[in-house]
This record gives C-alpha cells, structure tokens and sequence, in this order.
C-alpha cells in the first residue's frame, strides 16, 4: 500500500470512529426502551406492540454495525431466524418468534459493552489526531499570546517560543500515530461485535445446512450428466460395435463352407471390430476411473499421470495411507485438470505437484513456470475443478500474476485410512 | 517351454491355457490369485510367466508386484504382464531391474493369436515385448533425452521398444536392414550408451525411452 492508500484509509477510520461514537450512545436508550417494552408486556399488553418495534430497530442497529466491521475486514453472519409465515407483527406469534430467538437475547447483551467499547475507541481515534492537529495549529498562538500559559505533548508548560515551536513535530508525530491507529481501532471494534453479534453454533449449523443444499445439488446435476455421457457413449460405442460384430460372425458362419477365403475375411474384420471396442471401453473406463488409481491410489495415479505429460514434471508426495475411494478421485481429476490447463495455456517447461496430508485436510499444489495470467472465470476448467471439490467441502485458490509462475492450491478436508488393507480385518 | 500362467477369470485362464498348449507350451501351474503367485513362480522357475496385473483378493496390482518380486529372487525371469489397460510407469518398474526378459502388453493382442505367441517367445528369449500403446504415450511426449533423435530414428526406438529384430523393423518402415543398423547405432551413440553386447544395449535404449 502506498502511503495517500494508507493515509486515505485512516481518515477514513477516523471518520467511522467519529461516527461510532453517536452510534454507541444510541445503544443505550435502545436498552432502556427494550427492558422497559419487556417489563410492559404483562401491562395492557402493550409489549405486543412495544417489544417488536424496539427489536427491529435494535436489529437495524446491529445490522449497521455487522456492515460496518464487514468494512474493516470482519464478516460477521446474520443470525437471525426466518420469520414464520403466520406472524404478523403485533401479534402472540411475532412476539413468540422474537423473544424464543437467541440471537434477539445476544443483540441485547451487546448493547451496553458495544456502546462502552464504541465510544471507547470512536473517542480514542478521534481524540489522538485531533491532539496532533492541535500541536500544529498552536504556534500563532504562541507567537501571538505569549508562551507561560499553557503546555504540549512534553513540555508543560511552554516558557519560549522555541519550546512553543517544538509543538509541530511533536504533533505532527502525534498526528500521524492517530492516523496509523484508527484503522486498528475500527477492527478492534468491529472484533468486539462479533464477539456478540456473530451466529450461535446452531446457527452456524442452520446456515451449513443452506449452503450444503446448494452443493448437493451441483454434485447431483453433475453426477446425472456424468450417467448420460456414459450411457451415451456405451449405446454408440462399444454396444454397436458389438452388434456389428455378431452380425459380421453370424454372417461368416453361413458362408463358411461355401466361400472360406471370405468366411475368413469377415473373421479379421470382426478381430478387428472386437479390438476397437475394447479400445473405447478402456478410454471409457479412464475417464470414469481410471484403473491406476484404483491400482495405485492417488500418489501412483498423479506419476503415472504426469510420465503421459509432454512437459517433465516432479512430483512430491507424503501421503502414508489410502483416501477413501471418492476423495481420491474427485483428488485425481482435480490435479489432472490442473495439469492439463498448466500445459494447455501457460507454455509451461516444467510442471510440479505437491500431495500432502496434515492430518485433516490433504492438500494439493499444482504449479508450472508458464506464463501466468490464469483467470479462473475465464474457462471452465479452473470452475469445474471448484464444483468437484466443492462436493467434499474442498477448496481451490489460483495464484498467476502475470509471467507467472502458476500456483494452484487445492484443500479437501479428510482422513487416511490405514496404510495397508488387511483383508482379514474386512471379514471380522 | 514351461509357462505359469496367473489370472484370475476363468474363461480367459481356461482360454490362455488352451492357447499356449496349441503352440506347444507346457502350463505348469495356472494360479487364480495374488498371493499363490510368487510361491507358484519360485517353485516352478518357469521359462516364462504370464501374469495379469491385477488379481484377487484386492485387485489392484499384486499381479505386477508378484512378477518383480521374483524377477528379484530370481534375477532375469522372463515375465509377460497382460492388462486391462497400460500404463509407462508400470513398464518402467518391470524394466528398472534392466535385465530384459520382460514383456507388457494389452489383453486385446491375445486376439491376435500368431503376434502374441510371438512375444511370449521373445520375452522367453530374454527379449522385450513393449505394447504399441505404452510406446504410442512415451511418443506423444517430446521431450529429453529423446530430443536428439530424427523422426526416424524415433520410430525406430519406438519399434524397438516394442521389441521387434532389424529384419521386423525393417519390413515395417520399408527399408533395408543395412539402413536400420545404421539408424540403431546412431541411437546407441546419442543416448551415449556404453558398449555391450547389442541385445542389452536394445533394452538400455528402451529405458531411455521410457525415461527411467
């Protein structure tokens, strides 16, 4: 960052801690407001009404403040629950709907420390450069009234103007430290609401569960493509080729005593028919799994993967046990689809993988010394690698500046099964 | 000549069996599975073994670990890998012990009957016998210490690979034996291989190739 970035960046702090400061003071009547509403209720029913409008606004409040720590950096989750169909606000269910809410109960119990931290820090990040504003603007003031009355930073008080003088430095310093801060400070305040405003466990799990219907769905729709390439490719592939073939046998067996020297022709041409189906049928079986990985597991497979390459390639491995059987291959394709991007677009002249396993998660780095410049919106490739991963809560990051070098990085979490099957184990 | 033949389908065992005896092999012990293979080998000491990659109980590729671990004990075994599919890293882990007598090839050249006892004659002989696909992937690539050679002296390694004679080679690209001794020796000094005697050079010249 260049210094105006980082002096634009703590004005800019500094702003949002002079505005945090009306913002916490407004945290406090919002409190009074909702206990009084809750003590109102038994009353006339009044809290119907009253403790509804005052939640929604509290909310509006930790909203504003769950934006403005999202601004500094700090994502904090809307924890709220849906509102149930039925509830219309002034009635039993609405306020039911509030009041059994934890997240209502946490907003309230971040009133108050919100409003003594935000005002805390709003007035610290106000006060420090203004003090130093202060330091800079006094000198007329010294040259004007006189020194004796009055002191800054250091010096209490200021006897000459010399001393008066050494209050722009000082200042400035001061200044500057004020600037440097505020920033720090907004994130500490924007910490500070999380630590109340941010979703509960369950929550957290409410939300998972949204974001896995999502991926459930992707990997669905992925899967049924998949099927009908498959199935596709057997009903034009191998399946006809069969059928050739038994008509091609078929034909040669009721010539074969009338015209061998044909019979015998139509025998080659149906070896020949048989050999071209097995050759689909094994592409066929590589793109769906590929037998050395069923052979060799992930390591061996990404070796034998790589000696195909046209570029050299080194692979790295410490994976001490097997991954199970679905990890390893959406593993597989992910690094194969890597590679082939690295030799297919970056004019790479050498690719790497790194595999390794932290215990729970395995990671993936596919690199290459091409050109760079990868842009992962730009093809499909990079995105399917995200879908296939995506499918095991895995994650991929791209790094390529421009010239490169390439770095793809991929994170699934999962465990190793033992390092050797035992089949006795399998039967007990 | 004494086969042990390892593979674990019953029509194929049955139909390899019936094979090898049309062309005058003895199939001294068929086995179903990965881990009677290696006693079967060390017993039998076969003058070659046909094995299939991938066996019971786990069926990944205790075939191929079985045919290098006796080529281990017993140094030089003539063995012929058959698979599903081929892969350039397992004909690198057969030819690593750089003995020769090594063979690997697709099931599907069994249909083609007189080109298969061929190559289990050759691997037998202590020749190689390298599948035109394993040799069709390393050629797709074009990178070091292969950079060197012309197309034809490329092809040539490839034909080697495969484990054909001068004469075979020869008759495929239409040209004269002279010429492809020729072309052999010009590989031999590229790929700056010593001198010995021209069957283990062939085999040092497929490793090479095959990048180990």
């Amino acid at each position: 960052m260049d210094s105006r970035d980082w002096i634009r960046d703590g004005i800019r702090a500094v702003a949002g801690g002079v505005l945090a400061i009306p913002l916490a003071i407004v945290n406090i009547p919002l409190f009074v407001f909702f206990v009084v509403s809750l003590v109102l209720t038994p009353v006339l029913g009044l809290g119907l009404v009253l403790l509804p409008l005052v939640t929604l606004l509290i909310r509006a409040r930790a909203d504003l403040a769950r934006r403005l720590a999202a601004g500094r950096g700090v994502t904090i989750a809307r924890p709220y629950r849906p509102r149930p169909e039925k509830a219309i606000f002034g009635g039993l269910r609405y306020y039911h709907w509030l009041i059994t809410d934890p997240a209502t109960w946490r907003d309230l119990a971040w009133l108050l420390p919100g409003a003594v931290g935000g005002l805390a820090l709003g007035v610290l990040s106000l006060a420090v450069p203004v003090y130093g504003v202060e330091g800079i603007l006094l000198i007329p003031l010294w040259v004007w009234l006189g020194t004796d009355s009055y002191g800054y930073g250091m010096i209490w008080p200021i006897e000459t103007l010399g001393e008066g003088f050494l209050s722009l430095p000082q200042g400035a310093l001061i200044l500057s430290a004020g600037i440097a801060a505020a920033p720090h400070l907004r994130r500490a305040d924007a910490l500070l609401s999380r630590v109340f405003l941010a979703p509960t466990r369950a929550a957290e799990l409410r939300l998972r569960v949204s974001q896995l219907t999502v991926t459930r769905a992707d990997t669905v729709d992925a899967q049924a493509a998949e099927l009908r390439r498959i199935e596709r490719d057997l009903h034009d592939g191998a399946q006809a080729r069969l059928v050739a073939l038994g008509m091609t046998i078929g034909l040669a067996e009721e010539i074969v005593d009338a015209d061998p020297a044909t019979a015998r022709k139509l025998m080659a041409e149906a070896r020949e028919t048989s050999s071209a189906a097995l050759v689909e049928l094994r592409h066929l079986v590589r793109g769906i799994h590929p037998p050395v990985l069923a052979e060799r597991g992930l390591e061996g497979a990404v070796r034998a993967l790589t000696m195909a390459l046209p570029v050299p390639s080194t692979v790295t491995a410490s994976l001490p046990g097997r991954l199970d059987t679905p990890v390893e291959s959406a593993a597989y394709f992910a690094v194969a689809e890597a590679l082939a991007n690295a030799v297919r677009h970056s004019v790479a002249r050498h690719t790497a993988v790194e595999m390794w396993h932290t215990g729970e998660t395995l990671c993936l780095r596919v690199s290459d010394d091409g050109q760079g410049g990868a842009d992962p919106s730009a093809g499909t490739g990079l995105r399917g690698i995200e879908r296939r991963l995506a499918a095991f809560d895995g994650t991929m990051s791209l790094s390529s500046p421009p010239g490169g070098p390439t770095v793809v990085t991929m994170e699934l979490p999962c465990v190793l099964s033992s390092p050797k099957i035992s089949p006795s184990s399998a039967t007990g | 000549m004494r086969v042990v033949l390892a593979e674990d389908l019953a029509l194929l065992r049955d139909g390899l069996t019936r094979l090898l005896e049309a062309f005058d092999f003895e199939v001294v012990a068929a086995v179903d599975n990965g881990p009677s293979l290696l006693p079967a080998l060390l017993e039998h000491r076969p003058d070659v073994a046909v094995v299939d990659v991938r066996l019971p109980p786990t069926f990944t590729d205790e075939g191929l670990q079985a045919a290098i671990e006796a080529r281990q004990k017993v140094p030089g075994m003539p063995v012929l890998v058959l698979s599903q599919h081929v892969e350039p890293l397992y004909a690198r882990e057969l030819l690593t012990d750089r003995a020769g007598g090594v063979g690997y090839l697709l099931k599907d050249r069994v249909a083609n009957v007189a080109q298969f006892i061929d190559a289990v004659r050759r691997v037998a002989a202590g020749g190689t016998a390298m599948d035109p696909e394993v040799v069709g992937q390393l050629l797709a690539r074009n990178r070091s210490p292969l950079a060197g050679l012309t197309v034809r002296e490329r092809e040539v390694l490839g034909l080697m690979a495969e484990g054909r004679s001068n004469g075979a080679i020869a008759a495929k690209l239409f040209v004269g034996e002279k010429a492809v001794s020729k072309h052999i020796s010009s590989i031999f000094t590229k790929l700056a291989l010593p001198p010995s005697d021209d069957d283990h050079r062939r085999v040092l010249a497929v490793l090479a190739y095959l990048d180990v």
